[in-house]
């Protein structure tokens, strides 16, 4: 038989008829002012870690919409709590609370899944 | 009225669309990749045109490959490529004809490119005419008509209809057959008007298999790419971005249990063909049918109404999906003794095993 | 002036406010409608926008008006040519009925885009694919949204920009009234519905009004709306009648593909199919978009090219139902000045 290894059939789409919201709901439960969010990247301009790193704020909030739970957890390290983009949300999204839901709720997902 | 700052397009609906197709004397021009994987494909559409139709048509000996897939590449320039489909108009020039019936859908969708380059800029026409002068010493025309095989057949399909002795129709239940259809990319998306009913609702496929008593199944993914895509394919690293494209077909088709995939275009039939073995192989899982689905071009499927022999005329036996169960549906006489024997009763070699799955029994 | 006679074309809602406007100045006034009732389009429509007020009660009370200012209203009628006969005009109609004005009001409205044309949509082919103006109706008549399956939808895709800023069906320009329309169904939707999610596909949310963005603020805040910045590139129906929709998530950058139970398209407003008539044997003239165009933007917006034939409401441009009846009476200023300043 060849070695059909090499193939990895995948793909880059955003499958919207199954995606992981867990996150998104425990954030929307404790912080439902993040549905207002228009994605106008105040945050991100204002942002000190995305100042000085590739870190995107709008971006955070766009993968949490789309349950995207992987890359989240690693880009969100990035994040140093200053809080500026909270003061400049035109929709006044507690953007830091978000951050600080979608870290707490990583680290409960990370313990339902580990063995006890 | 001012001038708007955009070009806008006049309100056509495409599904109503009809194109000129050539009625006869035509200058063929073969494919690649049908040649050498379904050789019968090309021969079996001449004896259509020739016996069946009682058309006009020349194959010559001397045409080359349009280098399409080289210049999809990116490895043969656009100016290279423009000259050799000077060469071969200028072959059909010789000859006499005006009309080309064009197998492959690369080079279709690559004549078209050269001929609306030509029109609307009508000094790579003579850089062309040049080049080729140079070259071989050779002129050209421009061809009337340039119609793809499925084109011709489309044309023809209630003719062919008339004639068949058999119909895409479950002979067992009397139910029409289900009959998915994938349109090759460059049929009819670079340049819509050059399709039947444009590039959205493509009738060319759909119109045959309805003359000739099946059912045309329209699926989601139905206008997406098999996934060919030329250096998606040709570079290795990128095959996996190939297999994603037909994998994402064959899960939208599934659901509708399709009794075979009807395609137009050689690279297309090659992939969704093969690539089915492929899946099977690393998801262990079958799209289709007991051990895959069958995939056949417009020819092929054609000369399977009209009777022609399965193994000897059409050469079926070349595609890696059985194409038995269709047979079988639609009650075409065949010796499944003689799949892989050749044209004067040799053995010509099989594979270690056809479908997507190994039997075990 | 009170024995000028003003014949005014079409009784949708700007006809009737500038018809009865100007039969209380004094001013003889004929109202001319194709159909058998006045009201044009909005007798079809369920909801306004954005205080979700009833079409009906405004088309009855601007009937209520029309009838008591005096106006003289004629049905079933359609002008097919608008001539200078002297000083006057002559209006020439489908069963060779004739009128004659001193001056004309042209309140001849929109077409609504047919979705048939934006074919990769599904329109017309796809049960569950309907268009904006098919959901007013439904819910006029029944109150209720289902599937073709009888079922009550759990998603549903709203795509705003049907027929409208798109060269390949010719419209270039905005229809200005769909995004805000298409939140209001989605929050009509949401109401009916709470377990279905609803989903805006946009390109740009052009909200002007202003009381469209707290609309829109509703529409996320309270009924959970999603606003997806991306434009349909295909819909497709699936084995059990569902569609899926294909769209770029542009602020991620990555293709997106959603299966919903129904699509909402957000149709536009084209020129009025008898605007190519209007303007023969006459010197009006259309805009670049096809509408009627004004001698002037900005001071003179109601007047055509021809002196003496006014216009209002959608013949001119996409208009809100507010705005229209505003500008039809801006358009009865005009007229009277027109009559006025006129010489004997």
């Amino acid at each position: 038989m060849n070695d059909l290894s090499f193939l990895k059939p995948a793909s880059r789409q955003i499958d919207f008829d199954n995606f992981d919201d867990r996150l998104l709901l425990y954030v929307l439960q404790y912080e439902p002012s993040f549905f207002t969010c228009i994605s106008c990247g105040g945050c991100t301009a204002t942002c000190s870690a995305g100042n000085l790193t590739n870190f995107n704020v709008r971006k955070i909030g766009l993968w949490l919409r789309r349950g995207e739970t992987e890359k989240l957890s690693e880009e969100i390290q990035k994040c140093m709590f200053c809080g500026k983009c909270t003061l400049v949300c035109p929709r006044d999204i507690n953007i830091r609370n978000v951050i600080l839901l979608i870290k707490k709720r990583i680290a409960m997902l990370k313990n339902e899944n580990s063995p006890a | 009225m001012n001038e708007p700052d955009m070009e806008t397009k006049t309100k056509i609906r495409w599904s109503e669309y009809n194109k000129e197709i050539a009625n006869d004397k035509f200058f063929y021009l073969r494919s690649c990749i049908r040649q050498n994987f379904n050789p019968g494909a090309e021969k079996v559409f001449l004896s259509i045109l020739q016996n069946k139709l009682g058309k006009e048509v020349y194959d010559d000996p001397h045409h080359t490959t349009c280098s399409g897939i080289g210049y999809h590449s990116d490895i043969v320039p656009f100016e290279t490529f423009q000259t050799m489909v000077a060469r071969q108009f200028s072959l059909m020039t010789e000859r006499g004809y005006k009309n080309c019936a064009v197998s492959c859908i690369t080079s279709f969708g690559g004549y078209n490119e050269v001929l609306s380059t030509w029109k609307e800029f009508p000094e790579e026409l003579e850089k062309t005419r040049e080049n080729l002068l140079k070259a071989t010493g050779r002129t050209f025309e421009i061809p009337e008509n340039l119609s793809h095989a499925c084109d011709i057949i489309y044309k023809f399909r209630k003719e062919i209809a008339a004639q068949a002795p058999y119909r895409l129709i479950n002979k067992e239940t009397g139910e029409p057959l289900k009959i998915v259809d994938h349109i090759g990319c460059h049929y009819a998306k670079i340049f819509p008007e050059k399709g039947v009913g444009g590039s959205e609702y493509s009738r060319v496929l759909t119109g045959m298999i309805e003359a000739w008593g099946g059912e045309a199944v329209d699926y989601p993914e139905r206008r997406h790419c098999c996934g060919f895509g030329f250096r998606h394919y040709l570079i290795k690293n990128n095959r996996s971005y190939s297999i994603s494209a037909s994998r994402k077909k064959f899960e939208s088709m599934q659901p509708y249990q399709p009794d075979m995939i009807l395609t137009n275009c050689p690279g297309c039939n090659m992939f969704l063909d093969r690539w089915q073995y492929a899946l099977a192989q690393i998801e262990g899982k079958v799209y289709g049918g007991k051990n895959g689905i069958p995939v056949l071009s417009h020819e092929e499927l054609a000369a399977l109404v009209l009777g022609y022999d399965p193994w000897k005329d059409i050469g079926l036996q070349m595609h890696q999906m059985d194409v038995e169960p269709l047979l079988d549906k639609i009650g075409v006489e065949y010796d499944p003794k003689l799949k892989f024997t050749g044209v004067k009763g040799q053995y010509i070699n099989e594979p270690e095993f056809t479908g997507c799955l190994a039997r075990t029994d | 002036m009170n024995n000028k006679h003003v014949a005014v074309i079409g009784g949708g809602i700007a006809g009737m406010e500038a018809a009865s406007v100007l039969a209380r100045q004094g001013l003889k006034v004929t109202l001319i409608e194709k159909q058998a009732n006045t009201g044009g389009k909005l007798n079809d429509w369920d909801h306004l926008f954005p205080d979700f007020s009833s079409p009906e009660v405004l088309v009855n009370s601007l009937a209520t008006k029309t009838k008591d200012s005096g106006v003289n209203t004629v049905y079933n009628t359609e002008i097919s040519r608008i001539e200078r006969a002297g000083k006057r005009f002559e209006l020439r109609a489908n069963q060779d009925a004739r009128f004659y004005a001193d001056a004309v009001l042209v309140a001849s409205g929109f077409n609504v885009f047919d979705a048939t044309i934006k074919e990769e949509y599904g329109y017309g082919l796809f049960g569950n694919v309907i268009t904006s103006v098919d959901f007013e109706k439904r819910m006029k008549k029944h109150g209720q949204l289902h599937t073709i399956q009888g079922t009550d939808p759990k998603r549903v895709a709203i795509i705003h920009c049907v027929g409208s800023r798109d060269a390949k069906v010719g419209n270039t320009y905005c229809s200005k009234v769909c995004c805000i329309t298409g939140i209001k169904q989605a929050i009509e939707i949401s109401e009916m519905l709470p377990d279905c999610e609803v989903f805006c596909f946009y390109m740009d949310l052009r909200l002007y009004g202003s009381k469209f963005d707290s609309l829109y603020l509703q529409a996320q805040k309270r009924h959970k709306i999603q606003f997806i910045r991306g434009r349909l590139s295909e819909a497709a129906e699936r084995a059990d009648k569902s569609i899926q929709i294909k769209a770029e998530d542009t602020l991620q950058g990555r293709p997106l593909r959603m299966t919903v139970d129904m699509v909402i398209l957000l149709v536009g407003m084209e020129p009025g199919a008898s605007t190519s008539q209007l303007i023969q044997k006459n010197q009006m003239t259309v805009d670049e978009n096809g509408f009627l165009k004004s001698a002037n933007v900005h001071c003179a917006r109601n007047q055509s090219t021809q002196e003496g034939i006014f216009m209002a409401g959608t013949a001119i441009c996409p208009m809100a139902v507010n705005e229209t009846i505003e500008n039809a009476r801006s358009a009865t200023t005009e007229i009277i000045h027109f009559f006025e300043n006129r010489r004997p």
